[in-house]
């Protein structure tokens, strides 16, 4: 007697299509198996593990100075934020007490960081639908910010400027300077990305209606950062749980209700804006005082477990050490943002078209080896 | 109705988006951010804290600042640096003291974190501002930073 | 006026030569040799006017250095592409695969030839001037579909595919406004059409409903072509590279250069129908007509640089969205005109200089 083998998931007028890790739409390596129905997609499934280096790995074995090097490299296009979530969560630890001038300098780097990222999301996004210019408009304001991080942190994709501590040193006599001839040029900027792009009626129509997310949705997996806010979730860190400066200025948190690819473009456009208030708000009153309190040569973190939450340009980071007493994390682990983010991806984008696909994974600004670490 | 206010609105914002890239065409001479490399090798002046690579400074005569304490080769987390030494007489005192006899830097490892640079005591290393390192042969990356020859320079202790 | 009367003098040195027969012969292996210099030099000259204005919008400089300010770069990327491998599937329906690239060079060449570049330049003047070149235009498709069918790709066929239906549909609306003007001349012959306009360019002539059928020409002589922004079928952030995935080395560069001629061909033709063609305005330079290849030339130049800076200012639209644009929007509007067109006509509300 013969059983007949009965395919569930896949029906014989659907294909396979391998959106391979090396493509110009998904941002790093990341390879989609999609099933599609002629136009319509059926099923999402992401594979990930492609630029898997085992940071949490190497955690366990360097020094709390040395960890700091390894976070610049998750999530790139952040990495200040993520050297400060580390930092705040050995100083935290350690019960240090951190001089006002670090906290508001970090607090303004941080800023300037987040306004890099979105730039650099925004000409990504214009490529990803087609406007092929915008790519280098976003890079060209990008390049005043990393001059700045240039000049004074010495680096600028990698900085490494926070240490467990304080920073690594002072900032340069022309920081302040740079950093308000850049909000002036950056504020005559943002409108004309407004009229290049968010006008446009093309762009509207690609972006309006696509990838809806709804609140309870977007809480039950965990989104955060923009994607969350973006459908009406209140998650921003800075204003729940702040750090640093933050509490010292004031702010909106950019929020919407409609939860789709349009909302999210907005939020983020919106969070560029409030970036601009902050760092204005800061720059001319960087307190004197000290640039770095000095610790031990060997850091050893008091035994216990410890958490530290930072929003960075993609969400909500989260360092958590599992400390027994000796001078290396006996488990460190980090929350990733784009994790959780990408997670939503099969419930998105299911029953739209493939050119939706690309624009709904251009707002998620996904960055892979945070995903992969 | 909206059929016609569609098609005006579509018309305005298509051509105030035209308006944005046609003022950067008509500007493209001054505007033009491109740097032509290797033709401007003679004016390229990088910042002063940038990080190209790891260098040791040396006076006139042939001296550095490197007492050999090994502060760096433990900062650096991934064994970029690799430090030579052995004891021998000090002239002054009598006693032994630690020499370098090389001072391994590895470039192909380095990570460009500026620990081993934060955590030395005299001073002895320095950022590099140099960044045009390729080479054809994997060996000329294992670069020894003092010079043949070289001492320490009198007066430094750690 | 001074005329160079140039076919005159090399028919009569040929006629002393040979017979009639194999004096037509020769003139007509004579012209072909023009005009495929013409096209080559043109492509040549167009892919690298696209990188360099690209560039100037882009804030960056384009390829300056092969040659002075970039002049032999095409050149290069030709030599480059003639010595690579030409690779092709195993399964590939080789006789097809082989001839697709021909049917839209063979097209773009014929359209060509109906183009009046000056008074006597001119090499195929037929009284159903308008009419061949819609009809040519459509043998285009052709060799989109057969490259895409024949690569047996699933990609391919998919681009392939979607290119055909946007190519089919978007030929109506070109059709029709181009029916639009004829309804002022009266007549479909391209040389009659260009005499008709010494009263003043077509544009002026037939205002408001000229204006906008050359707003609709103008988007779907862009959408004919495959350009941005609708440029789906062969977007690189999209699947695959549409229907010429599989193609490489030279036939590769056949499909490309066929679609810078495919916009210099449309370009021409608004420039002919729309703006007086190779008359100079206002008939500044009446007396030597040979200047009538640059009037012609700056024209045409005008609407490519419009054509490339639609390419590089507007996100894509998606296949759907093309195809209701076109559907619901452009050939409504088009009828509409044809309507206005001719109660203006009727009205002899047209201006006249």
């Amino acid at each position: 007697m013969e059983t007949e083998v009965v395919h569930t998931n896949f029906k014989s007028e659907e294909y396979f299509i391998n959106m391979g890790p090396q493509h110009p739409a998904t941002h790093g390596v990341l390879r989609l198996l999609l099933t599609i129905d002629g136009e319509i997609i059926k099923k999402v499934e992401p594979d990930l593990g492609y630029i898997h280096r085992s940071i949490e790995k190497m955690c366990e074995r360097d020094s709390y100075q040395q960890i700091v090097h390894l976070t610049d490299r998750m999530d790139y296009l952040s990495a200040n934020i993520n050297n400060e979530a580390v930092c705040l969560a050995v100083e935290n630890a350690l019960q240090l007490e951190i001089p006002d001038r670090v906290q508001v300098i970090r607090t303004i780097i941080g800023e300037l960081t987040r306004i890099a990222s979105h730039c650099l999301w925004w000409g990504v996004m214009g490529m990803d639908v087609g406007a092929l210019t915008t790519y280098f408009y976003g890079f060209r304001d990008r390049e005043m910010i990393n001059d700045i991080m240039e000049e004074t942190c010495g680096a600028r994709l990698t900085m490494n400027y926070n240490v467990p501590g304080g920073l690594m040193h002072d900032i340069h006599p022309n920081f302040v300077k740079r950093v308000k001839d850049f909000v002036a040029h950056f504020k005559t900027k943002l409108p004309e990305y407004d009229r290049l792009l968010t006008e446009n009626i093309i762009f509207k129509k690609r972006m309006i209606g696509v990838g809806i997310l709804s609140k309870e949705d977007a809480i039950s997996f965990g989104a955060s950062g923009p994607v969350g806010r973006a459908s009406g979730y209140s998650c921003d860190v800075r204003i729940h749980h702040p750090y640093s400066a933050i509490d010292k200025v004031t702010f909106n948190e950019a929020l919407r209700t409609e939860g789709d690819t349009y909302a999210r473009y907005l939020v983020r456009i919106q969070e560029m804006w409030e970036s601009l208030s902050i760092i204005e708000q800061l720059i001319d009153v960087i307190p004197e005082g000290e640039h770095r309190v000095v610790t031990n040569a060997v850091i050893k973190l008091p035994k216990g477990e410890y958490y530290q939450k930072v929003e960075t340009a993609r969400g909500e980071l989260g360092v958590y050490i599992i400390s027994t007493g000796t001078k290396n994390p006996y488990r460190l682990k980090f929350r990733s943002p784009g994790f959780s983010n990408l997670s939503l991806l099969n419930h998105i984008a299911v029953g739209g078209k493939i050119g939706d696909l690309v624009a709904t994974m251009a707002t998620l600004d996904l960055v892979i080896p945070d995903i992969d670490r | 109705m909206s059929y016609f206010s569609d098609i005006y609105q579509g018309i305005k914002t298509l051509l105030t988006g035209m308006s944005v890239t046609g003022k950067y065409f008509v500007n493209s001479r001054k505007g033009a951010i491109t740097q032509q490399y290797p033709d401007n090798r003679d004016t390229l002046k990088m910042f002063e804290r940038f990080r190209g690579e790891v260098i040791m400074p040396h006076t006139e005569d042939n001296e550095h600042r490197c007492t050999g304490c090994q502060k760096c080769e433990i900062a650096c987390p991934n064994g970029t640096i690799e430090i030579i030494w052995d004891r021998g007489i000090d002239e002054e005192t009598g006693k032994k003291k630690k020499k370098i006899d090389q001072f391994v830097y590895h470039l192909s490892m380095c990570t460009m974190c500026g620990l081993c640079i934060d955590v030395c005591p005299t001073d002895a290393i320095k950022w590099g501002q140099n960044f045009e390192n390729s080479v054809y042969d994997r060996s000329a990356l294992t670069r020894v930073l003092n010079k043949p020859g070289s001492k320490l320079m009198a007066g430094v202790e750690d | 006026m001074i005329q160079l009367r140039i076919t005159e003098h090399i028919h009569n040195w040929l006629s002393g030569m040979m017979s009639e027969g194999a004096v037509s012969i020769v003139e007509m292996v004579l012209i072909a040799i023009v005009y495929l210099t013409v096209f080559a030099i043109a492509g040549l000259f167009l892919v690298l006017l696209e990188r360099r204005v690209a560039a100037w919008f882009q804030l960056r400089i384009g390829p300056n250095r092969v040659g002075f300010q970039g002049l032999l770069q095409t050149m290069a990327d030709a030599i480059k592409l003639l010595t690579k491998e030409l690779t092709g599937t195993e399964k590939a329906d080789k006789f097809l695969y082989n001839l697709a690239p021909y049917f839209v060079i063979i097209s773009a060449l014929m359209a060509l030839a109906v183009i009046p570049f000056t008074k006597e330049f001119h090499a195929f003047d037929i009284n159903i001037g308008i009419f061949f070149l819609i009809a040519i235009s459509s043998i285009g498709v052709i060799g989109i579909l057969l490259g895409g069918w024949s690569s047996n790709n699933k990609f391919a066929m998919i681009g392939a595919m979607r290119s055909g239906v946007q190519t089919i549909s978007y030929e109506l609306s070109v059709g029709l406004s181009l029916l639009t003007m004829v309804v002022i001349t009266g007549t479909l012959q391209l040389s009659e059409i260009i005499e008709f306009q010494k009263n003043g360019w077509l544009i002026v002539q037939g205002h408001i409903p000229a204006i906008i059928a050359f707003m609709v020409f103008m988007i779907s002589g862009t959408a004919e072509t495959n350009r941005a922004p609708f440029d789906m079928v062969e977007a690189e952030s999209e699947l695959g590279a549409g229907f010429h995935t599989e193609y490489s080395g030279m036939k590769f560069a056949y499909f490309f250069l066929a679609e810078f001629i495919n916009m210099f061909i449309i370009s021409a033709i608004a420039a002919t129908i729309f703006f007086g063609g190779w008359l100079s305005p206002f008939g500044i330079t009446e007396s030597i007509p040979e200047l009538g290849v640059f009037w012609f030339l700056a024209k045409t130049m005008v609407l490519v640089f419009l054509m490339m800076w639609f390419r590089w200012t507007f996100p894509r639209l998606r296949v759907d969205q093309l195809l209701t644009l076109e559907w619901k929007y452009l050939l409504p509007i088009n009828l509409v005109n044809i309507v206005l067109m001719a109660v203006l006509v009727w009205l002899n509300l047209t201006i006249r200089l």
